[in-house]
């Protein structure tokens, strides 16, 4: 995938997380990359957003989350048949806790914050799954 | 009472920094821009070699553009409000009694995890020592920690404006 491919995408992307600070973080790092992005501050925004018929290729899920966490939202969005890459972004340290993150539906699961490398990884991976499907 | 908050070795970056933006005013040289720019990076670099940043948050600042042109600046102060209001919380936490070591924990998590974000490297490493006395359910070495954490951050947070103002002088200088 070349540098031009990578930001010359059609990609949505949904940043779940409480912090103000990471949200705003994580939606430039992703805009700088050619995605559109939305933001939720909890894990039962997210799922609503979806209830209400939005879609993205790309959901960055924290963990630690009021109301609806990040393992919780994740499994709800997978019972309602999404295939959105979702991706966990978490500063948990127990290698149990992220693994069960995991376990959750997570396709991939990332240390915060998110680096440029880490985006890059994602957005060739969504390529890969978009020529899988067609 | 700026000067007497700083430490010797950013004193004599920020008296030069002074020279030279007040050389600015008097009119522009490229001699005094470029000097501008190297203090704003030496003094980067020092927070790095000190340990207080880590280096990707060069990757932080290169997010910033002419659409975005305060975003470091925005990112750094939701930094402040969060990092001021958990402060504020594991203070609390720790003077309760008995010590609820869950909510502690919880608390230093969430600080942790926006002080790694914006790659305060000392201050992450302080939560870390504090977690792990919080499973254990050791209050003194959470109380020892704390102050540690409390101390790092009070020193990132001086040092972050003193940065974040030479670097705002050294991009109104760019575009005189």
């Amino acid at each position: 995938m070349s540098d031009e491919d990578i930001v010359n995408n059609n990609l949505t992307a949904l940043v779940v997380d409480d912090s103000p600070m990471i949200r705003k973080l994580h939606e430039m790092h992703l805009k700088k990359f050619g995605l559109k992005v939305q933001v939720a501050e909890n894990g039962k925004n997210a799922v609503d957003l979806f209830r209400c018929g939005a879609s993205f290729n790309l959901i960055l899920m924290d963990k630690e989350m009021p109301i609806m966490d990040g393992a919780e939202a994740t499994k709800e969005l997978r019972i309602m048949g999404v295939t959105s890459m979702i991706v966990g972004v978490t500063s948990l340290d127990s290698i149990f806790e992220r693994q069960a993150f995991m376990e959750a539906g997570l396709d991939h699961c990332f240390t915060k914050p998110l680096t440029s490398e880490n985006i890059i990884f994602l957005l060739q991976e969504l390529n890969n799954k978009n020529n899988e499907e067609n | 009472m700026a000067r007497r908050m700083l430490d010797a070795s950013n004193q004599g970056l920020l008296l030069q920094f002074w020279l030279a933006t007040s050389s600015l005013s008097k009119g522009k040289t490229r001699m005094d821009r470029n000097r501008l720019q190297h203090q704003a990076a030496s003094m980067r670099r020092s927070l790095f070699d000190q340990g207080y940043l880590d280096e990707p948050f060069i990757q932080l600042e290169e997010l910033q553009d002419d659409a975005s042109p305060n975003f470091v600046q925005e990112i750094v102060t939701l930094f402040y409000t969060d990092s001021a209001r958990l402060i504020q919380n594991i203070e609390h936490a720790l003077n309760s009694r008995p010590i609820d070591f869950d909510k502690l924990d919880d608390y230093m998590h969430q600080f942790k995890g926006s002080s790694s974000s914006i790659r305060a490297k000392k201050v992450t490493n302080e939560c870390t020592v504090f977690r792990e006395y919080c499973s254990a359910e050791n209050a003194e070495g959470c109380m020892r920690s704390f102050q540690q954490v409390k101390q790092d951050y009070a020193i990132l947070r001086r040092k972050l404006e003193v940065y974040l103002q030479m670097v705002r002088q050294a991009a109104v200088s760019q575009k005189a």
